[in-house]
């Protein structure tokens, strides 16, 4: 179901065509990282610390290099030691220890062997010194008074102190007077929340090969989120010239954020140049899981005033991420997701502490997930002390264009009131609640964002159309480039072959993050193509013996009056001698992208005898602007819902005392299966952006936003008693109820 | 490592004389993963699900003999066996996904001697019998008898199980096997509970219960059945005191863990609430079939 305002008449925008790549992936001949494998490669393992925190005091590797197979073994001391400051000093320090390891599972040493088990031997060979450092293995740990130090090297950003401190971000935001408005307050709810650490749960295990060759250059063909981050975070671990590294970009099996940033690329290619052979580094889920992602555990105290006519008259609270080993702008970023409601009076602080576990990685909206879950389930309790419906609540105090975003300027046109319409409007909000379940809501947002993005557009012989771009495909990206192309040249969207293209073969693209590769990267594609349809309409013009004024594009062909109109390919075939190929190529730096409000609804029941959560239905109305191919933005809506739940109710890192994580596989890190979850109902709304030539928001991460409140809403109601911390997994919600 | 596929049980006996270090497997759906995680490779790995008998079911003369390595998808679909037993027939088939269910096998399940095994509560409720491979002929024990701890098994080195016996149930006899996961499947049981019950009239005349996940291995709680028989279900329904009772022995009988998959109050507190879930479930299927 689409709910569209002021909508043009499209002919291949907003349609469903099957993707470019769906033949490929679904007959397994697609290439993913791990189906690389070149002539003579090797097989990379890690030694990794099997302590929260220790100074590595000394590392033998000789006997090690003396066993069957092994070819080249890199320990810290093979990378340059980029000073405190430099930009990819975490990347460098996160990837392989220096003089520290900071949490169970950090690499200290790797090895290239002819077979993986070789090189596994070697590495477990490999004899380490440590001194044991203190482990603080929380945030509460993190930020005490006389907290050891997780990491020595960290300081605290935009503080202007060189002091080593715990702090990553400490980000205070204030507006108008909230004690006064707390004092006015008719109703005021405060609760304490606490969120675990999850992982972005991708399927594909972080890989690569690499292959230095004499000449001093590197071929890395790998998994990532962005291929020119790739080659940008290598170049600097490694010391090298960016020019010495082409990337090229596998299939990405899943990201989520978590692939915007690398693990084994230096790596590899230390190994690669040591041994002079290519090598190849697969993780283990295991490996992925103790050393990879995860979001930010949180906690948090939200307290929200409010007058006996709902209107929201001031917030104030704190909230806190455990944002792992590395300094980190989770806090940060996490401020700027606290937006969603006018709110006159506001007094925020938001603070990131170091944690002897894996640096923490992009998930999907970072941070706005734990945010919106205290927010949302201290709103959904005013609601219930108001006796009011929780979507007339919100859409009372939900912002709109000119109101202020939680960093000061003002929110851009925005479809969160027409979300909460939605969702009020639809025929599950309208449906009685199920006998024995209850009714949750919850709502979130995500600002997104723009960066450079390039492509180029080159017409063939025939009249079809190469689209390449740098933006690797993770959502259904090809065919939305193919399709903003096929709009825009008057082309069929299957003659148009979306690419995408290595470091060395298109334009400086960032990485994918912020949703941003439909709405950047697309943007790049129409202004190419509207590039090109100048440089169709001068040949055009030539080829008529008219001014180039006199032509006009309609669907596909140049109208010149008095004339049959002149297809493309009738152009394309003549253009050896009307001016040689046709190309274009276009970058920018996209401003604008406009925030993707979500908002969910959803019916669960709670076994009141086991704690175990039901979710029966689930409904996500979400602003996608304009969905380009409404299948992969209901896909996006989807897929965000369901890391939600799994978020809400079972996911979470179960740490020993020692920060060894205890449950580092997909049968005891619970993600949801396929028959945990109903089908997620969705209603894709479409608010179109201004700043995009077709109105598009991105809508990668907004879906995660609101699950987790949404969630929690719906259990508390079921159960009579507040849920306020993640995951709801059976025990916890068992120990609620007998709290009741 | 070598592979070998024999194709009687006792060319199997003999592949286990002439190497210790072998190792038997059904759907090897316990092994493989186990390897993985870095457990030594055996040097002999012997296929058992080439052998005929091993995956044969048959029911003769009262009785059903199941190959211990018969996939449990021809359990669950058998209609026949999962009439007579439906409590052994769900818990066989809770095992893993559809594509595990294609190679798990109730031998598997058993010898590989996990607490939490599903098949394994209903197995011993409904009192099978474990015929198992020795070095020159074969011994029968119940299948209670075969796991003694965690990973551990009463099978000398060389033994394997070659089927399961069950006799057919008295008349007015059901059987339910429940089990806690916090997802839907794809999970190891947190707390299961198996009850098989026999209704003579309107009173349950006899009643075994086993509880898997809570101790180091499946318990029998005869406690548990006490409470149970001699009540009337006479309404339909179990007695509440009876229930209660059977809730509160089953709670006593668990002697659990604390670990990642669960609490030691949870596990005891939830073993209760399924023991009485499941002699609901066995009370209705005993009355509906009596």
């Amino acid at each position: 179901m689409t709910v569209t305002e002021n909508r043009p008449d499209y002919k291949w925008v907003g349609t469903r065509p099957i993707r470019h790549d769906g033949y490929d992936k679904v007959v397994g001949k697609a290439r993913f990282a791990a189906d690389r494998n070149s002539p003579g490669q090797l097989h990379g393992a890690f030694l990794r610390s099997p302590h929260g925190h220790a100074r590595i005091l000394s590392v033998d590797t000789s006997a090690a290099e003396a066993m069957s197979g092994v070819k080249a073994v890199v320990t810290g001391a093979d990378f340059p030691d980029l000073p405190i400051g430099h930009p990819e000093r975490d990347t460098a320090v996160n990837l392989m220890a220096r003089d520290v390891a900071m949490y169970v599972g950090h690499v200290v040493a790797a090895v290239a062997a002819s077979t993986r088990a070789e090189a596994e031997a070697a590495a477990a060979a490999i004899e380490v010194e440590y001194e044991l450092l203190p482990v603080v293995l929380s945030l509460d740990e993190s930020i005490a008074d006389g907290a050891p130090l997780a990491n020595a090297d960290n300081r605290t950003a935009f503080s202007g102190s060189d002091d080593p401190s715990n702090l990553a971000t400490v980000t205070p935001l204030e507006r108008g007077d909230v004690d006064a408005a707390f004092e006015a307050a008719d109703v005021v709810v405060e609760r304490e929340f606490d969120t675990a650490w999850v992982h972005q749960g991708y399927i594909e295990p972080h890989a690569c090969v690499v292959d230095v060759g004499a000449d001093g250059k590197a071929e890395v063909w790998a998994s990532s989120q962005g291929h020119f981050r790739v080659r940008s975070q290598a170049a600097a671990v490694l010391g090298w010239d960016t020019a010495r590294i082409k990337v090229i970009p596998a299939e990405i099996g899943g990201g989520f954020g978590g692939k915007t940033t690398i693990y084994l690329e230096p790596v590899a290619a230390r190994l690669s140049e040591k041994s002079g052979r290519p090598v190849k580094i697969v993780m283990t889920r295991d490996e992925v899981l103790r050393a990879t992602g995860p979001a930010p555990a949180s906690k948090s105290r939200i307290r929200i005033a409010a007058t006996n006519d709902g209107e929201l008259t001031a917030i104030d609270g704190w909230i806190g991420y455990a944002v792992g080993c590395t300094g980190d702008m989770a806090g940060f970023v996490g401020a700027m997701s606290v937006a969603s409601y006018k709110f006159p009076n506001l007094k925020m602080e938001f603070v990131g502490a170091l944690t002897n576990t894996p640096r923490s990685a992009a998930y999907r909206a970072p941070s706005a997930p734990q945010a919106a879950f205290a927010i949302e389930s201290v709103i959904d309790e005013i609601a219930q002390a108001l006796d009011t419906d929780p979507i007339e609540l919100r859409l009372k105090n939900a912002v709109v264009e000119g109101d202020l975003t939680s960093m000061g300027g003002p929110h851009p046109r925005i479809g969160f009131v027409e979300c909460l319409e939605a969702i009020r409007d639809s025929e599950h909000y309208q449906s009685p609640v199920p006998d024995g379940a209850a009714r949750g809501i919850g709502t979130g947002f995500w600002f997104n964002i723009g960066e450079q993005s390039s492509a180029t557009v080159n017409l063939n012989e025939d009249g079809t159309a190469t689209v390449i771009t740098g933006s690797p495909d993770i959502g259904g990206s090809r065919a939305s480039m193919a399709l903003m192309a096929a709009e825009e040249l008057g082309l069929d969207v299957h003659r148009i072959t979306p690419v995408v293209a290595d470091t060395e073969s298109v334009g400086f693209t960032d990485v994918t993050e912020g949703s941003r590769a439909t709405f950047a990267t697309g943007m790049a594609v129409v202004n190419a193509c509207r590039d090109l349809v100048g440089e169709l309409k001068a040949r055009a013009a030539t080829i008529r013996g008219v001014e180039v004024d006199a032509v006009a594009w309609v669907d596909g062909a140049a109208v010149v009056d008095g004339h049959d109109p002149l297809p493309l390919a009738d152009i394309t075939a003549k253009a050896k001698s009307t001016g040689g190929p046709l190309t274009v190529t276009a970058s920018l730096n996209a401003g604008g992208a406009g925030p993707s409000f979500a908002v969910h609804c959803c019916d669960v029941s709670v076994d009141e005898e086991t704690g175990r959560v039901e979710v029966l239905r689930y409904t996500t109305a979400q602003d996608a602007g304009t969905a380009i191919h409404p299948s992969y933005v209901e896909g996006q809506m989807q897929g965000g819902t369901a890391q939600g739940i799994g978020w809400a109710l079972n996911e979470e890192y179960v740490y020993a005392d020692d920060g060894t994580m205890l449950n580092a596989s997909f049968l005891d890190y619970r993600v949801p299966v396929a028959s945990d979850l109903p089908m997620i109902e969705t209603i894709i709304v479409e608010v179109p952006n201004p700043a995009h030539p077709y109105g598009v928001r991105g809508v990668g991460e907004t879906g995660i936003v609101p699950p987790m409140g949404t969630i929690a809403n719906a259990v508390s109601r079921a159960s009579g008693v507040r849920l306020t911390s993640l995951p709801m997994s059976p025990p916890k919600v068992l120990a609620a109820l007998d709290d009741r | 490592m070598r592979y070998a596929a024999p194709a009687t049980v006792e060319e199997a006996q003999a592949l286990l004389a002439d190497d210790t270090g072998a190792q038997v497997f059904a759907g090897a759906t316990d092994l493989v993963p186990q390897m993985r995680a870095g457990r030594p490779a055996p040097s002999l790995l012997v296929d058992l699900k080439g052998i005929d008998r091993l995956t044969a079911v048959t029911h003769e003369d009262g009785r059903w003999t199941i190959g211990a390595a018969t996939p449990t998808a021809e359990l669950t679909r058998n209609e026949a066996f999962t009439a007579a037993f439906p409590g052994l027939s769900e818990g066989a088939g809770l095992i893993g996904s559809d594509q595990i269910q294609n190679r798990s096998s109730l031998g598997g399940n058993l010898a590989n001697a996990s607490p939490a095994a599903d098949s394994v509560p209903a197995l011993i409720a409904n009192d099978g019998q474990a015929v198992i491979a020795t070095a020159d002929g074969t011994r029968t024990v119940p299948a209670a008898e075969v796991a003694t701890g965690p990973g551990r098994t009463s099978l000398a080195d060389g033994e394997f199980i070659v089927e399961f016996t069950f006799a057919d149930p008295p008349a007015g006899t059901g059987d339910a096997y429940l089990r806690m996961i916090p997802r839907t499947e794809m999970d190891i049981a947190i707390v299961g509970a198996a009850v098989r019950v026999t209704v003579d009239g309107d009173a349950i005349s006899d009643a075994t219960v086993v509880l898997g996940a809570v101790a180091p291995t499946a318990v029998v709680v005869p406690d548990a059945a006490a409470a149970l028989v001699g009540t009337s279900v006479a309404d339909g329904a179990l007695d509440d005191a009876a229930a209660t009772a059977l809730a509160e022995a089953a709670e006593a009988a668990c002697d659990p863990i604390d670990d990642k998959r669960g609490t030691i109050a949870y596990r005891r507190r939830v073993a209760g609430v399924l023991a009485r879930r499941a002699a609901a479930i066995a009370v209705e299927r005993a009355r509906n079939g009596a």
